[in-house]
């Protein structure tokens, strides 16, 4: 069971742990990614982190699970155990605005809201998303290149302002 | 584990990965940390099965689709198939590992312990015991072809894995949900290559259609259900795929009317299979599946004890 105590402790453990950063988006911590759902100390001395994946496929998960017990070993605690939490599914929209300011100074767009549905089949998308301002000089004016980036969770975009290629997260 | 070398994190000792079977894509069960707990009342076996020939088809699918790698008309759509494998190898790795929970007797027997379910299942089974669609199976045509057949299965599987969601057994529930977005963006990713391609030149139009035409008489299987999966239907662990047929076929002519193709059969209905068999979830598969298979399990087969 676990208990959720306030202590020095609880809150040495949450920083260490809210410190690890993505490997695929190394400027955002698992927390700014909204993958980071949970730290508890369960008596005496185990660390429960619950995280969730991104997506189904995403082979960032493995590194993310060691970085953590990783870096709860170097701040003191070496039992931890790391829980996965499939529901409700991860969504775009849990990237904090520090991760969203972050990927931007970055480079990278910042998710537009995640495709909301009604009751019925999830409805057809023909048209492309959305289009983001260029987190370079913040022309609205851009261009989907690809629908598919560099890893399962970002698209290919470039700005018709700068000409610049950009990449953006895709919205989930 | 912050390593600069992605080659040293393979060989690195950790406590918390352990030995690494070599041929997973992974080092750890994807269900780990994951609450396993069975649904009480449902008959598991049959609810197993379903689940089996539903990760079988993500898991032959990604396969077919990354051997489109190097081979696809430009980078970018290397990129996009790489990436739908990537969606589908998880989700199979996901309802894999599960339908080994719901019913241990699947693992084939004699494989070494330390292999976990998801391998077990993926490398030491054969084609006859594989139950995923023949659909997903079938030799690679031209890239009309590929394209017709990831518009038909992400339409079917999208229609089935959404209905998933409401499943009583609440890890399929939750893999379900998770599979949904990512399933839909793969369908309006086919869905824009169908236009640009049918909408396109005579030759781009030709080859669509061509493509839909020769995927087409796979299409009726995909609505069939084995008999030793209905239990599973009637205990609302799984989903009767017939329930998604008016769906797939209205996406399926929405999207043919924009691309200006015509229907690929005479008349959907009764294209196909006629009456409509449940071929590869009995078991019963094309030539096409052993070779697939043979080169797939090929490393893992010649070095059962290897690891890391």
């Amino acid at each position: 069971m676990t208990v959720t105590v306030s202590s020095p402790e609880l809150d040495r453990a949450r920083a260490a742990a809210g410190a690890v950063v993505d490997p695929e988006l190394p400027m955002l911590t698992l927390v700014d990614l909204g993958v980071l759902r949970s730290v508890e100390i369960e008596p005496p001395a185990r660390v429960v982190v619950t995280v969730t994946p991104t997506y189904s496929g995403c082979p960032a998960l493995v590194e993310m699970r060691a970085d953590l017990v990783a870096a709860l070993d170097r701040a003191g605690f070496p039992d931890v155990d790391i829980r996965t939490a499939l529901s409700p599914p991860w969504s775009s929209d849990w990237i904090t605005p520090a991760g969203r300011a972050a990927l931007r100074e970055h480079g990278i767009a910042p998710p537009g809201p995640a495709p909301r549905r009604g009751r019925g089949p999830v409805p057809l998308r023909l048209e492309p998303p959305p289009s983001p301002r260029c987190p370079r000089c913040d022309s609205p004016d851009t261009d989907q290149v690809a629908a598919f980036g560099a890893t399962a969770c970002r698209a290919l975009r470039r700005c018709r302002g700068c000409g610049e290629p950009f990449e953006q997260v895709r919205a989930l | 584990m912050a390593v600069d070398n992605a080659y040293e994190a393979l060989t690195e000792d950790s406590r918390d990965l352990g030995d690494r079977w070599a041929y997973g894509t992974g080092f750890q069960d994807p269900l780990s940390g994951v609450d396993a707990t069975l649904p009480t009342g449902a008959d598991l076996p049959a609810a197993a099965r379903h689940v089996l020939g539903l990760g079988d088809d993500a898991l032959v699918m990604a396969h077919r689709l990354s051997e489109w790698c190097t081979h696809a008309p430009e980078l970018e759509e290397e990129v996009a198939l790489a990436n739908i494998a990537l969606d589908l190898l998880g989700q199979a790795r996901l309802l894999l590992a599960r339908a080994a929970q719901l019913d241990p007797g699947l693992r084939p027997a004699g494989v070494a312990g330390h292999v976990p379910d998801e391998d077990a299942l993926a490398f030491f089974r054969s084609a006859e015991e594989y139950r995923n669609v023949r659909l997903v199976e079938v030799p690679h045509g031209d890239f009309g072809h590929l394209v017709a057949r990831l518009l038909v299965f992400s339409t079917w599987r999208l229609g089935v894995v959404d209905r998933l969601t409401g499943s009583r057994d609440p890890v399929v529930a939750a893999v379900a949900a998770k599979a949904v977005p990512e399933i839909a963006y793969h369908r309006d990713h086919a869905a824009g290559w169908t236009l640009r391609l049918g909408d396109g030149t005579d030759e781009s139009h030709r080859r669509m259609a061509r493509g839909l035409a020769e995927v087409w008489p796979l299409v009726g299987e995909l609505f069939t259900t084995a008999d030793a999966e209905r239990p599973a239907i009637a205990d609302g662990v799984g989903v009767d795929p017939a329930t998604t047929r008016a769906e797939f076929e209205d996406v399926l002519r929405r999207v043919r009317g924009q691309a200006t193709l015509g229907p690929p059969g005479a008349d959907l209905r009764r294209d196909g299979d006629a009456p409509a068999t449940a071929w590869g979830r009995t078991g019963r598969h094309t030539a096409a599946l052993r070779d697939l298979l043979a080169e797939m399990q090929s490393v893992a087969r010649a070095h059962p004890e290897g690891r890391w």
